[in-house]
């Protein structure tokens, strides 16, 4: 624990000092906003189900952008050999930076959702915004849904950086994989925001939970495999 | 031994024909269009087939690292890939008649879907991964981490479009004996057609393998 710990925090301190993934995303999720509501041209009638469609789809989109980034830092100066270097299994060095990118990402979320409000939902009809009735699970299935795609994220960036094909490969590989999450946590934050009880996502709530700990489990079981002798 | 496998597979796949397009009655409600049936759950079946040994020969892969595996795995999801394609058109045409229209996004048809572009990927990663061992490697993780994927993918599907009965199998209320023939006839012929397209298919991997492996080049 303690290590994975210490590689969080390396992989956090450098993120927090070179800023690689926080003003990526940001920026993006801006343009990515303005887009949508070009395109979709948003009143006070708002559908619930496309605001969160909207909501997940700039996240996704903007999150493995960013974590596109977080790796090449790595390649540069050959810092990730000397990491592998360390007396540390391969799972603790997936897990910490899985960790380091989750508080990334989660970061910048929390500076865009304010602006979700702002824009989609401030004059929306029937809404309610209570703390505990709609924000906090509406914040807790943000936590659970990006757990979910920056795993795969995660893994398969490293991956994607070693192919001819480079940054086009990793949405190509984590798409697919994620569709479950875009499934249910769509499906949930709709439901939230239309005031349904917890009974009526309950089972989606469950998919999405499974979802994250298979695939932290199976990644950081595969990482080992991942990057083993990276060289060729 | 190949040449057995050959003229059974053969054999097996006339007859399959000969059951569905004349022993098989016609299903009352469907009518003719239904003996397509036959068809698209026999190269469903060898695909799912076909996918279970990528799975299975990629774990293999990352435990021995050795070629044979790889090939095995890339043999195999290259036939699965051309049946899930048919598997997809026979649906369509199936599906068009009976439901009204080409496709729609029920449960089985999505996971379908992602499974098709799963495989695609698949097949991207390995021509753009670069060298050998890489590409075997990155690929059998793939293979993996998506056979895995698709139960999940299936089970959130099914939250999507609320518990949709499940409309396709023979399932429900019993079905012709005649039928059932033409069926396990049909599934038997299409899992004979698969290993033997499987052992021709890496037959020839293994030949451009030795080639490129006496030019120097190293595929």
């Amino acid at each position: 624990m303690k290590k994975i710990l210490l590689i969080f925090r390396k992989d956090f301190l450098v993120e927090w000092r070179s800023k690689q993934i926080f003003p990526t995303m940001f920026v993006f999720s801006l343009l990515l906003l303005l887009v949508f509501n070009v395109a979709f041209e948003f009143r006070s009638d708002v559908n619930f189900r496309t605001v969160s469609a909207v909501v997940w789809i700039t996240f996704i989109f903007s999150g493995l952008l960013a974590l596109g980034r977080s790796f090449s830092l790595e390649k540069e100066n050959n810092a990730f050999a000397f990491l592998l270097l360390t007396p540390v299994s391969r799972s603790y060095i997936y897990l910490g930076k899985l960790l380091s990118n989750v508080v990334m990402v989660l970061l910048s979320e929390l500076f865009i959702l304010p602006l979700f409000l702002l824009f989609f939902l401030f004059d929306a009809k029937g809404i309610s915004l209570s703390l505990t009735g709609a924000v906090l699970p509406f914040l807790g299935v943000v936590v659970l849904g990006t757990i979910g795609f920056v795993s795969l994220g995660t893994f398969f960036s490293s991956m994607a950086l070693n192919t001819k094909l480079r940054d086009m490969m990793l949405p190509l590989l984590v798409f697919p994989l994620i569709i479950p999450v875009v499934i249910t946590s769509v499906g949930i934050c709709s439901s939230i925001l239309e005031g349904k009880p917890l009974d009526y996502y309950s089972f989606s709530l469950q998919v999405l939970v499974s979802f994250d700990i298979i695939f932290v489990l199976l990644c950081s079981l595969l990482f080992e495999y991942l990057i083993e002798d990276s060289g060729d | 031994m190949r040449k057995i496998l050959f003229f059974l597979t053969f054999a097996l796949m006339v007859l399959a024909t000969w059951m569905t397009l004349f022993y098989a009655p016609t299903e009352v409600v469907m009518g003719h269009v239904q003996r397509i049936f036959y068809f698209h759950m026999g190269t469903v079946w060898a695909a799912t087939v076909a996918f279970t040994v990528v799975f299975v020969a990629s774990i293999y892969y990352l435990r021995k690292e050795t070629a044979k595996w790889d090939t095995l795995a890339y043999c195999s999801a290259e036939i699965g890939m051309l049946l899930l394609t048919l598997t997809i058109i026979t649906g369509s045409i199936w599906a068009k008649p009976v439901w009204g229209t080409w496709w729609t996004w029920d449960p089985q048809l999505t996971t379908t879907f992602i499974l098709w572009v799963l495989y695609a990927v698949y097949l991207i990663l390995r021509s753009g991964a670069g060298g050998r061992g890489k590409k075997a490697r990155y690929s059998a993780i793939f293979a993996i981490i998506a056979y895995v994927d698709l139960p999940v993918v299936y089970v959130s599907a099914r939250i999507k479009r609320g518990i949709s009965p499940v409309v396709f199998g023979p399932g429900g209320g019993g079905i012709d004996p005649a039928m059932m023939h033409t069926l396990l006839v049909t599934l038997l012929g299409f899992t004979l057609l698969f290993v033997l397209l499987l052992g021709e298919r890496t037959r020839i991997m293994n030949m451009e393998n030795t080639l490129y492996a006496r030019d120097g080049r190293g595929g």
